[in-house]
């Protein structure tokens, strides 16, 4: 499989699962075009709803569309539909409306459009929701998995996409399951976990370590919530140290989840990559490697949190 | 002429309203005593429905955008058979399914979450949209409050509706009723951000508007006939008082989110049932039920 955007995939698996299923239906604010509903939109006219520049609607929108039946896809960049956290934390969460909230975009890897486009504190949001799981796939197979997985499970949810083309990493048989991580690369001195974009760069990571003798071993978290806190400690109690590396705040993300979990369950040394105050303008490998999400940046940071 | 059984009905409910909040100790009587009426002719006589099979999928739906008034959404449930009227005063009460403000997951009957200002208009495009969509009959009611249409949301809603599912699913199957009560917590709303001109305000975003007294019967049920007959979204802006019925709350801003004390309740209730002081006493001898309601209102004061 050549390397391809979350987004895009979504895109085509929605188009594929809305022709068995009539009651999957769009709902977007005049950027279909990016999340890529578009083409399920031109497919099924009747079933794609763009409301236009007004989150906040569309996500109630989506609600409605859900106590009714449907089984909406509510599609925005993810800073601006986690923007609408209070229509989300009532209208979908409380209300427990089966709405599927997409976020693409994600990250300081979209580069030159700056912070004001990206996605970076939407996890800590959906996070604190008692009844969202938060999935963010790597590639386009997880991807795929996801959106189905979305499908069939009965209650809202929160989907983080990519903009940017992701190379393939999970292997062909793999199956996508909530709270159950993937370990794409055995290891046993530093457990290396990516989710979403960083998953490619933590495995690259990983082999620029072995160059210098330290075997990391590399866990795709797909699923932010729930967590797999077994794999977690099973991997942390095997290696005793743990690196997270996500496109994200360095607050309340995939690192302040596992912060979390060790602290409660098995105290153990942590070192979370993420970024760093506001993001900014740039080339988007020019921002991950000043952000340290780069392979080199994720190796130094491990060699220097194992004083290797 | 009204519909006596309606006026009975929305008195008891009144009564009801005054009781739940008086045991509660905390609840916005003004705005739920404005509204009754509305809530009354929907659910006696408008709407389709079944308090035994609340999930009957094409069952008429009824969204309280404005959550506070929920005590008196409550008090025509109860009546109306979706749960024993004796859970009345369990009102915001631990582990009651009657929320402060109305929670879907935990009374069947509750079509959504609301009481965040701003959101039901929104969630009732969509379940609108939704049902004509799977071609259900069912039809959806949407209450707002005057204040609650100061959200920016609301206009996003309003600005999209009558686009909304057209050509195929266009939104006839939607009610909105504007419970314009002219007060908010504050004050008056013309005093905090008037809404005027509000009728102007819905023609231009494209709506049908009806014009009535939310107080008059036959004026609602004219509006929701016309509603039913309309093409397009519709807004029946319903003029009210705030308190209606209770003359030391009507008007008031100070009764929007407070509860009535033991005795404010009692002469509220005297007053809802249109006794006078003087005839008070020879009127509880010969009615043991509003006897036994003021001696457990009594009751209250004491502990």
């Amino acid at each position: 499989m050549p390397a391809k955007a979350s987004r895009a995939a979504f895109g085509e698996a929605l188009l594929e699962l809305g022709a068995k299923d009539d009651r999957i239906v769009t709902v977007d604010a005049d950027l279909s075009k990016s999340t890529m509903t578009a083409r399920f939109a031109k497919t099924y006219p009747d079933r794609a709803f763009n409301l236009g520049i007004a989150e906040s609607n569309m996500v109630g929108i989506g609600a409605g569309l859900a106590l009714a039946g449907r089984i909406p896809f509510v599609c925005s960049f993810a800073c601006f539909v986690v923007g609408r956290f209070e229509t989300i934390r009532i209208s979908v969460a409380y209300t427990n409306a089966n709405v599927k909230i997409v976020g693409t975009h994600a990250g300081i890897a979209i580069g030159e459009d700056g912070y004001s486009q990206m996605g970076l504190e939407d996890i800590a949001c959906i996070r604190a929701l008692p009844n969202l799981p938060v999935i963010q796939p790597a590639d386009e197979l997880e991807t795929r998995q996801a959106v189905a997985w979305a499908v069939e499970h009965e209650g809202p949810l929160y989907l983080r996409l990519t903009r940017q083309n992701l190379e393939p990493v999970c292997p062909p048989d793999y199956r996508f399951r909530p709270g159950r991580w993937l370990v794409l690369r055995p290891g046993n001195e530093v457990t290396l976990i990516g989710s979403g974009g960083t998953v490619f760069n933590c495995l690259e990571a990983a082999k620029l370590l072995e160059a210098d003798s330290i075997s990391a071993e590399v866990v795709n978290a797909a699923s932010i919530k729930p967590l797999d806190e077994e794999g977690l400690l099973g991997s942390a109690g095997k290696t005793g140290h743990v690196v997270t590396a996500e496109d994200h705040a360095i607050t309340g993300g995939l690192g302040g989840a596992v912060a979390e979990a060790l602290a409660e369950a098995l105290p153990t040394p942590l070192k979370r990559l993420g970024v760093q105050g506001f993001g900014e303008s740039g080339d988007p490998k020019s921002l991950y490697a000043k952000h340290g999400l780069d392979p080199a940046g994720i190796a130094a940071s491990v060699r220097k949190f194992l004083n290797r | 002429m009204a519909d006596a059984r309606l006026v009975l009905t929305a008195r008891e409910c009144r009564v009801q309203i005054i009781r739940m909040l008086t045991h509660a100790g905390s609840g916005h009587p003004g705005g739920s005593l404005s509204v009754i009426d509305i809530l009354t002719a929907l659910y006696f006589g408008r709407l389709r429905h079944d308090p035994r099979y609340p999930d009957w999928p094409d069952r008429d739906r009824v969204v309280l955008s404005k959550g506070h008034a929920v005590p008196a959404l409550y008090t025509v449930m109860a009546k109306a058979g979706y749960f024993p009227e004796s859970q009345l005063i369990t009102l915001r009460k631990l582990g009651s399914p009657l929320q402060g403000h109305p929670d879907r997951t935990m009374l069947p009957g509750i079509e959504a979450a609301t009481g965040s200002l701003g959101q039901g208009l929104s969630i009732s495009l969509g379940l609108a949209l939704g049902l004509r969509l799977r071609r259900s009959p069912a039809r959806v009611y949407c209450i707002l409050g005057d204040g609650e249409i100061q959200e920016g949301q609301v206009w996003e809603a309003a600005m999209s509706a009558p686009k909304l599912g057209r050509p195929m699913h266009g939104l006839d199957n939607l009610t909105v009723i504007l419970d314009y009560n002219k007060i908010q917590l504050d004050n008056f709303v013309a005093k905090i951000l008037d809404l005027e001109p509000v009728l102007a305000k819905w023609q231009a975003f494209g709506w049908t508007v009806i014009e009535i007294d939310g107080h008059d019967f036959d004026q609602i049920a004219k509006a929701l006939d016309q509603a039913e007959a309309t093409v397009g979204p519709v807004i029946v802006v319903a003029h009210t008082v705030k308190g209606k019925g209770v003359s030391f709350m009507e008007n008031d801003p100070e009764w929007h989110g407070k509860a009535p004390k033991p005795a404010e309740a009692i002469r509220a209730i005297r007053e809802i049932l249109g006794v006078g002081e003087a005839a008070w006493d020879g009127y509880l001898a010969k009615n043991p039920p509003t006897r036994a309601l003021v001696d457990e209102l009594s009751a209250l004061e004491k502990t």
